[in-house]
C-alpha cells in the first residue's frame, strides 16, 4: 500500500500498562498524542504514517509530469486540483506523525537520505496521457482500499487525517476512470493507449498491497494495535474483485491470462505479481527511483532560501513589534 | 539554529453562525503565512468562511492523567440534566 512492509517495532514496556493499552484499543477507544503508548506502537506508527506521507508527496511527481501536457484546459485544471490534493494529504499525514514526537523536517530528511521509503508504485513512469487515467483509476483505487478501513485506526490523529483524505480520494479515482474511459471509447489508437496503460499498471498496482503477510508477526502485532486493519491479501482480493468489472465496462482486458471468476469462492482467481520485481524496486532499482529522489532533493535544496527568508522576515517583524512595545 | 517553521493549529468556521472548529495543523513562519497556508490546505472545497490560527506552543492542554479528578465529579450530578425531573403531563410543555 502507500505504506508497504512496515515492520512493527518490539516493545518492552510494563506488562500491566501494555494490557491496559490493549484493552483500550479492543474497546475501540482512540489513543491520543498525550496518552501513554508502548514504544513499539509509537515507532511503528511514525514509520507507517511517515511512509504514507512521503508517498503522497512523491506521488505528485508522476502526475505533475503531465500537467503542462493535459489534452484540454479542463483536464489540466482537474489534474492540478488532484496534485494539489496530494500535497494536502501529505501535510495532514506529516502533522499526524508529528504528534508522535518527530518533526516534519526530520521526516523529510529521512526520506531524502533514503532512511525512509515511499510506495513502490511511484517508481514507475507515466509515459503518456492514458497513464494519468490509469494512475487515478488503479493507483488511487488501490490506495482507497487501504485508506477506508484505516479511518477506524486506533490512533486519533491518524484516523482523523484518513477521514479527510478519504473524502477527497474518491474524486481522484473518478477523474482517472473518467479520463481513461474517454480514451477507451475513443479512436482505435486511443483505445490501444488505454489498454497499454492498463497492461503496464496492473501488476505494479497489485504490488502496492505488499507481499502476502498472513503469516507475518509484524502484521499480527499491527493488527492487534489496529494500525493495520486487513491483511495484504484481503485488500488485494477486494481490489481485483472491484476493478475487473470496471475494466470490462471499458472494453479493456486485464493482462492476466489466469484471471477467472471463481464461483465457489465468490472471488476472482488471479496471478500474483512478480515479487522479485517488487523487491528490486523497493531496493532502489525501479525505472524512476533515481529521478524521484533527485527531484525531491532538488525541491528541498532549491526551496531552502525561501524557507530561511520567510523565517528571517517573520523574526524581524516580531523583533520590531517587541521593540515598539 | 533550528530553522523549522513553527507549528500552528488551525480553526475553521464552517459556515456563518457556527463556531470555529479545530481542523488540523500546519507549519508556517508567521501568522499571516499560516492563514494563507490554511486556506490552501483546509478550505479547498468550500469548507470555511473564516480561519483562526494559533501557534501550537501557545496552547495549554489538560493532561490525560487528570481525566479522573476533572471529569468524574460530574458523573454523580445527574440533577444537572433536565431529564432528572419528572414533570406531570398535565403541566404541559416545559
Amino acid at each position: 500500500m502507500y505504506a508497504q512492509m512496515v515492520k512493527s517495532e518490539a516493545t518492552n514496556d510494563d506488562p500491566e500498562k501494555l494490557a491496559e493499552f490493549q484493552a483500550k484499543i479492543d474497546a475501540g477507544i482512540k489513543i491520543e498524542p498525550k496518552d501513554w503508548m508502548p514504544q513499539g506502537y509509537r515507532k511503528t506508527l511514525i514509520r507507517q504514517i511517515g511512509q504514507h506521507a512521503h508517498s503522497e508527496i512523491v506521488g505528485q511527481l508522476p502526475e505533475g509530469n503531465w500537467i503542462t501536457r493535459a489534452p484540454t484546459l479542463e483536464r489540466k485544471a482537474i489534474l492540478l486540483a488532484k496534485v494539489q490534493d496530494e500535497a494536502g494529504h501529505g501535510l495532514y499525514l506529516y502533522c499526524a506523525a508529528e504528534t508522535l514526537g518527530v518533526s516534519r523536517d526530520e521526516l523529510t530528511e529521512m526520506l531524502l537520505d533514503g532512511r525512509m521509503k515511499y510506495s513502490s508504485i511511484f517508481n514507475y513512469p507515466t509515459l503518456n496521457w492514458a497513464d494519468i487515467g490509469a494512475v487515478g483509476w488503479l493507483v488511487d483505487g488501490a490506495a482507497i482500499m487501504n485508506q477506508v478501513p484505516l479511518q477506524r485506526t486506533s490512533y486519533g490523529p491518524y484516523s482523523r487525517a484518513m477521514i479527510r483524505i478519504c473524502k477527497e480520494e474518491s474524486f481522484h479515482q473518478r477523474q482517472g476512470y473518467d479520463a481513461i474511459r474517454k480514451m477507451a471509447e475513443g479512436t482505435p489508437a486511443q483505445k490501444k493507449m488505454a489498454q497499454d496503460a492498463l497492461n503496464r499498471f496492473w501488476f505494479p498496482s497489485l504490488m502496492m498491497f505488499g507481499p502476502s503477510d498472513k503469516d507475518s508477526v509484524h502484521s499480527t502485532q499491527s493488527m492487534a494495535w489496529k494500525i493495520k486493519m486487513n491483511t495484504n491479501d484481503e485488500l488485494r482480493q477486494k481490489f481485483v474483485d472491484q476493478t475487473v468489472p470496471q475494466a470490462e465496462f471499458l472494453g479493456l482486458t486485464v493482462p492476466d491470462p489466469d484471471l477467472k471468476w471463481n464461483e465457489e469462492r465468490g472471488h476472482y482467481d488471479f496471478s500474483e505479481p512478480d515479487w522479485s520485481e517488487f523487491f528490486d524496486v523497493i531496493k532502489g532499482n525501479g525505472p524512476c527511483n533515481v529521478d524521484r529522489m533527485a527531484a525531491r532533493n532538488k525541491a528541498w535544496d532549491d526551496g531552502k532560501w525561501v524557507r530561511d527568508g520567510l523565517l528571517a522576515h517573520a523574526l524581524k517583524k516580531r523583533d520590531a513589534k517587541v521593540a515598539a512595545e | 539554529m533550528n530553522n523549522e517553521w513553527p507549528l500552528w493549529e488551525v480553526f475553521i468556521r464552517g459556515q456563518h453562525g457556527m463556531s470555529h472548529r479545530h481542523v488540523g495543523s500546519l507549519h508556517a513562519p508567521d501568522a499571516e503565512m499560516a492563514i494563507k497556508n490554511a486556506r490552501d490546505v483546509y478550505t479547498r472545497r468550500n469548507e470555511g468562511v473564516s480561519i483562526w490560527v494559533v501557534e501550537a506552543n501557545n496552547i495549554s492542554a489538560s493532561s490525560p492523567s487528570d481525566k479522573g479528578p476533572l471529569y468524574e465529579p460530574s458523573e454523580s450530578k445527574v440533577y444537572r440534566h433536565p431529564t432528572f425531573f419528572d414533570i406531570p403531563d398535565e403541566v404541559g410543555a416545559m
